[in-house]
C-alpha cells in the first residue's frame, strides 16, 4: 500500500468516524517495499492540495524517512526544485508498505497489511 | 439464468476456482473492458486522478486505469476495494497497480472526506442488497456505504456505478438510497430491452465553480451521441400543472375525480354535466 493512500485512510469503525483522532493510522513494524513506478508531476501538483501535510510528516517520521519541512510547498516551488519533486514521488507513490499493521489511534483497532493489501473487514458490532 | 448474488454472499462466491474462472473468462474481460471504457467516458477525467475502485476485483477495470495516455489525462492511480480475499489474491498475481484493500463496501468507506476525484464501480453494487445475516439490512448497507461515497468524493466528483438489478424495486432501491445520501443521481441504459441491457448509475457531487462539472445526469450525457433523456421529474412537474379554468367542464370532471378519490359520494357525469341551465322562465 503506497504511503499516499495511508494519508487518506481513516479508522473505519463507527465510533471513530466523529473524532479527528481516528487520521492518521499509525504504522506499526511495517516491512517497506520500493517500486518504481514512472513520474508523474501533473498528478502530483493535482494532489499536492489534498494530502494531509503534518500526518504525512508523522508518518514520513514513523517509517523511517527524514522528517518533512513544516510547511507543504506551494505548485510553484515543485516545478522549480525537480529534486523535492523526485523526493515527494519516491515517498508518495513508490514507497509501499508491505507487511505489518495500521493502528487507529483513537480505539487503538489494528488493521492488518498482508502482501501490501490492509484488511479493512471489521466485526458487525463495530459498524 | 440464476444470480450468484442469490446463492451466497459475495466472500463466499468469489473463491479461489471461480475469481480465476472470472478473471480468465476472456468473454468476461470484454464485457468488462467495455463498461469500464464507457464509465470512464462518463466520468470524463481530463488530467491524471485518484479514482476510487468500488468491487474492484482481480483488478481487470484498474488496469484500464492505469494504462490509459496521457494524451487522453491519464494515467490514474487507484484504490480498489474488494470483500472476496480470492479475487485480491489474483490481482497480486497479475501486479496490478492500483492499492488493494479488502474491505466491504456494506460497512462504509474508511477514507478522509474529499479524498478521491471520482470513483467507479463494475458489477458490484447490486451484491449490497443481500444481506447475509439478521444483524445487517440491505437499506442500512446501502445508507453507509452512499454517504461513505459522498463523503470521500470531492466537490464537483463524479461517480459511474454499473450493476445489474435483479428487479425494478432493487434498482429503485439502490438509486433512492444513492439521492437520499445527496448525490444529483441518474441511470443511464445501454441497450435498453435487450439481453445485452447495461445499467449505470451516475453519480454527481455538489456543483463547482467549473462549467458543467457537478451536474446531475442530463449534464453528464449532453455531449454523449444516441442518448435519450427521460426526465420523471419534469413529466411530474407537467402532470402537477394541470390548471383548468375554475367553473369549466373539465374543471367541474377534475374536482368531480377528486372527490371521488377521497371517498366522497359523488353524482354521477353524463352529458349534462356542467352546462348553464336554461333560463326558467
Amino acid at each position: 500500500m503506497k504511503v499516499l493512500t495511508l494519508n487518506f485512510l481513516t479508522c473505519a469503525v463507527k465510533a471513530c468516524k466523529t473524532t479527528s483522532a481516528s487520521f492518521p493510522l499509525v504504522p506499526k513494524e511495517c516491512e517497506l517495499v520500493s517500486d518504481t513506478i514512472a513520474p508523474n508531476p501533473t498528478l502530483l501538483t493535482n494532489l499536492l492540495p489534498r494530502v494531509d501535510w503534518p500526518a504525512l510528516g508523522s508518518i514520513a517520521v514513523a517509517l523511517g524517512f527524514p522528517s518533512l519541512s513544516p510547511l507543504p510547498p506551494t505548485p510553484a516551488d515543485l516545478e522549480n526544485d525537480t529534486k523535492m519533486m523526485a523526493d515527494l514521488h519516491t515517498l508518495l507513490l513508490e514507497t509501499q508498505i508491505s507487511e505489518g499493521s495500521l493502528v487507529c489511534a483513537n480505539c487503538g483497532h489494528e488493521y492488518k497489511v498482508k502482501e501490501g493489501i490492509a484488511n479493512f473487514l471489521l466485526p458487525n458490532h463495530l459498524v | 439464468m440464476s444470480r450468484p448474488e442469490d446463492t451466497l454472499p459475495p466472500d463466499l462466491h468469489y473463491n479461489d476456482t471461480e475469481a480465476r474462472k472470472y478473471t480468465t473468462s476472456s468473454r468476461i474481460q470484454t464485457i468488462q473492458a467495455s463498461m469500464t471504457h464507457r464509465a470512464l467516458e462518463l466520468l470524463d477525467i481530463s488530467s491524471p486522478s485518484m479514482i476510487l475502485d468500488i468491487g474492484c476485483g482481480s483488478g481487470l477495470s484498474g488496469e484500464i486505469l492505469s494504462s490509459i495516455d496521457p494524451a487522453d489525462g491519464g494515467p490514474h492511480i487507484w484504490v480498489g476495494m474488494d470483500i472476496s480475499a480470492s479475487m485480491l489474491d489474483i490481482a497480486l498475481q497479475r501486479d496490478v497497480e492500483g492499492d488493494l484493500m479488502l474491505a466491504d463496501i456494506g460497512q462504509g468507506l474508511p477514507f478522509r472526506a474529499g479524498t478521491f476525484d471520482a470513483a467507479i464501480s463494475i458489477s458490484a453494487i447490486q451484491w449490497l442488497c443481500n444481506a447475509e445475516s439478521s444483524e445487517v439490512s440491505s437499506t442500512g448497507r446501502l445508507t453507509r456505504f452512499f454517504n461513505g461515497l459522498y463523503a470521500s468524493l470531492k466537490r464537483g466528483g463524479r461517480a459511474v456505478c454499473q450493476f445489474y438489478p435483479k428487479n425494478e424495486q432493487q434498482r429503485t432501491m439502490i438509486s433512492g438510497a444513492a439521492i437520499k445520501a445527496g448525490f444529483g443521481a441518474g441511470i443511464l441504459e445501454d441497450d435498453p430491452g435487450t439481453k445485452n441491457a447495461k445499467l449505470y448509475l451516475v453519480l454527481t457531487v455538489g456543483g463547482s465553480a467549473e462549467e458543467g462539472a457537478g451536474e446531475d445526469i442530463t449534464g453528464v450525457v449532453k455531449n454523449l451521441d444516441g442518448v435519450d433523456v427521460l426526465d420523471a421529474r419534469r413529466k411530474h412537474k407537467e402532470k402537477g400543472r394541470k390548471d383548468f379554468k375554475k367553473g369549466s367542464k373539465a374543471w367541474i370532471l377534475s374536482k368531480k375525480e377528486q372527490m371521488e378519490r377521497k371517498g366522497k359520494v359523488v353524482k354521477h357525469s353524463s352529458k349534462y354535466t356542467g352546462r348553464k341551465r336554461n333560463i326558467a322562465f
